[in-house]
């Protein structure tokens, strides 16, 4: 989970932009401390890759992997490539729909803001172990329903648990 | 003190490996004995994971499918010692998934600690960079040629050949670029090959750098596979330290250096000029070909471009000879292929073997039937991109050759397998509808074709089934396969028309169906 502290977008760029190095590597940089790549930063991030801010934009949106938004405290990610799909992947991620509320690829909640994300993926490299997904960063392979609700739970509690601790 | 074995891969890990290791030294110390924990790599026996291994006078006993809550248990049998237990598989060697295999390029996965320099070099490594160094970049190139080792990626054009024009060209900086862009579902051998043993791939750019005069190399590894990058980087920052890598190279005066970057989740980068670019810091757009990378690739600069099991099946060509690679295989198809056995089947994992198994063999032989326990329907091989089988070419020896005389592809050599339950028309619309999630939008039959074909499939599940429709699709397809750039919308008909020819029942068709326009 990432937690969001607000980090002024110049003084992100001006810290991980380093000339020589792809842009690919910059933004998952970004990415990884802010937890999304925010707006702020194309600006800078152009001048400093001598890039129109366009191009910026443009790489940004072209590339699933990048957010432009901070994502649900517990983000799902579910294969639901072919292999995946040859172990019940279809009839779990309506199992996930049912449990959490959330639509899959929607960033719509009935209940405003989403505590959870469910997003769709394809290939997470476990075709042996088939259905697999990640809970924010990390992997798990043969899921089950059961075995989904559990994990579930549990990310919920530490969710629950970090945010206590961060009231007292 | 006893060694054990808990891999580290990242099947391993997703299977709660850390979760079990930690157990392991924590029952241990409780119990007051020794043992000596070691962070093996996957022997690809995916179906056992986490699979625990003990060092006995026998050899290494493995333990399958570990818990937490089975540690305690495994102590009281006496485990240390390899004794019986419910979870006992036997000394892995003896194993007759893994006995039968043909282990050239995996030869040393799960034996060896992935990050250990010193077992890799126990264990043959470096061999094939040592001859490399001491032969002219010519004869590395004819080597390569001769042993006939042609691109695991897909596209099957001999790595030779590719050098050799690399080689020749003229330029003041040349790039190995190894594609890690492992998107096709089924797939796993090149995340193997990373996590499982990252020296190697080091070891085969390396040979490639010297033997076509490029010094820098990239490693474009797909945005899934966060562990592969970890692994790698910690593997790249080991061999420098030990002067595998930089200015002089095993201390041969020869430069190469090498650099990791993550992709950003576009499986259209698999194809080579698309990743170009995206490494360029452009989105990941298809360049027309010519020219080719081996004299225009990265930045302008003559590339050599590959993928990572063709580099990492180098060094053990480089150490053994071009005869003793080229002995394996039949036909234009030379050396073995990884077969990753995936989907709805008992025993996943990694097979590799020299080309001319069945399919048949694979499934049962090895994989042993589905893991629902229901028949077989159908296979596809060769990634999202490749043909469904039905059951009347299960038969065909896996060649590059044979497969394309039936319209089917080898591909990166992943194999999903799918049950009686499966869909055919449903497969076939989710063929069409990944082409329209993940094309690049330079083609118009790609970037449009796709969304159309997933429009005229579902007129056709839905119950219009005239000639029109199927006409339709047929044309569709025969536009996408003559007017794409790429593999992309250049293949996607593949599993869509392999689908409407052997299963037209799935489509609510009856009677022959018309031939396919591949």
């Amino acid at each position: 989970m990432h937690t969001r502290i607000a980090i002024a977008p110049e003084e992100l760029v001006a810290r991980l932009a380093r000339p020589g190095e792809p842009l690919l590597t910059i933004l998952h940089a970004i990415q990884e401390e802010a937890g999304h790549i925010p707006e702020g930063t194309i600006a800078p991030l152009a001048r400093a890759m001598n890039l129109s801010r366009a191009e910026v934009y443009g790489f940004i949106t072209y590339y699933h992997h990048f957010r432009t938004a901070a994502p649900a405290p517990i983000a799902v990610q579910l294969c639901r490539a072919e292999a995946c799909q040859s172990m019940g992947a279809e009839a779990l991620a309506e199992h996930m729909e049912q449990r959490t509320g959330c639509r899959f690829d929607s960033h719509h909640h009935e209940d405003g803001p989403a505590a959870v994300s469910l997003q769709s993926t394809y290939c997470l490299g476990q075709c042996a172990l088939s259905p697999s997904m990640m809970i924010n960063d990390r992997l798990y392979a043969k899921v089950t329903p059961k075995k989904f609700d559990a994990l579930l739970q549990a990310s919920q509690q530490a969710c629950t648990e970090a945010a206590a601790k961060e009231n007292i | 003190m006893t060694r054990i074995f808990v891999p580290c891969d990242s099947s391993a890990l997703a299977l709660g490996a850390d979760e079990v290791a930690q157990a392991l030294v924590a029952q241990a110390a409780q119990r007051g004995v020794e043992i000596e924990l070691v962070r093996n790599g996957s022997r690809g026996l995916l179906w056992l994971e986490p699979l625990v291994e003990v060092e006995t006078a026998a050899g290494r006993v493995g333990y399958g499918n570990v818990e937490v809550e089975h540690v305690a248990a495994l102590f009281d049998a006496d485990f240390l010692h390899g004794s019986q237990h419910a979870l006992c598989v036997g000394v892995v060697d003896e194993i007759a998934f893994l006995k039968k295999q043909q282990r050239l390029t995996f030869a040393r996965i799960g034996i060896t600690d992935p990050l250990s320099t010193e077992d890799y070099v126990a264990h043959g490594g470096l061999e094939g960079l040592r001859n490399a160094l001491a032969m002219r970049g010519a004869d590395a190139c004819q080597l390569l040629i001769d042993s006939g080792l042609r691109g695991r990626g897909g596209a099957a054009f001999p790595a030779g050949i590719k050098w050799k024009t690399v080689l020749g060209a003229v330029a003041d900086q040349k790039y190995v670029v190894c594609n890690a862009d492992e998107g096709d579902s089924g797939t796993f051998s090149d995340r193997l090959a990373m996590e499982s043993d990252p020296f190697m791939l080091i070891e085969g750019m390396t040979i490639a750098g010297i033997s076509s005069d490029a010094t820098e190399g990239w490693i474009y590894v797909r945005s899934e596979y966060p562990h592969a990058v970890k692994t790698l980087n910690r593997a790249i920052e080991k061999a420098r330290a030990a002067g595998w890598l930089g200015a002089d190279v095993l201390g041969s005066g020869k430069t190469f250096e090498l650099h990791v970057v993550m992709g950003g989740g576009a499986y259209v980068c698999g194809e080579e000029t698309a990743l170009l670019e995206s490494l360029e810091g452009k989105r990941g757009i298809v360049r027309a070909k010519p020219p080719i990378p081996a004299l225009s690739g990265l930045h302008g600069k003559p590339t050599v471009i590959n993928n990572v099991v063709t580099l990492a099946s180098v060094p053990i060509i480089f150490a053994r000879g071009a005869d003793f690679y080229k002995n394996f295989g039949q036909g234009r198809s030379r050396g073995t292929l990884p077969i990753q056995l995936a989907g709805n089947i008992r025993y996943g994992g990694l097979v590799e073997l020299a080309f001319g198994v069945t399919m048949r063999e694979l499934m049962f032989d090895y994989g042993g039937g589905t893991a629902s326990g229901r028949p077989v329907r159908t296979v596809q091989v060769g990634g999202p991109l490749g043909t469904y089988l039905p059951e009347s070419q299960w038969d065909i020896p896996l060649d590059y050759e044979a497969y394309a005389a039936v319209g089917a592809v080898v591909g990166h050599g992943g194999i999903v397998v799918h049950d009686d339950t499966a869909n055919l028309a449903q497969l076939a619309q989710y063929a069409m509808k990944f082409c329209a999630l993940e094309s690049c939008g330079k083609c118009t039959p790609c970037r449009i074709g796709s969304t159309r074909g997933v429009e005229v499939i579902q007129r056709i599940r839905n119950g219009d089934t005239s000639v029109k429709q199927v006409t339709l699709l047929r044309d569709l397809c025969d536009t996408m396969l003559n007017g794409s750039l790429c593999a992309m919308g250049g293949m996607t008909p593949y599993p869509v028309l392999s689908a409407l020819n052997h299963f037209p029942e799935d489509f609510g068709l009856t009677g022959a169906p018309q031939t396919a326009a591949a």
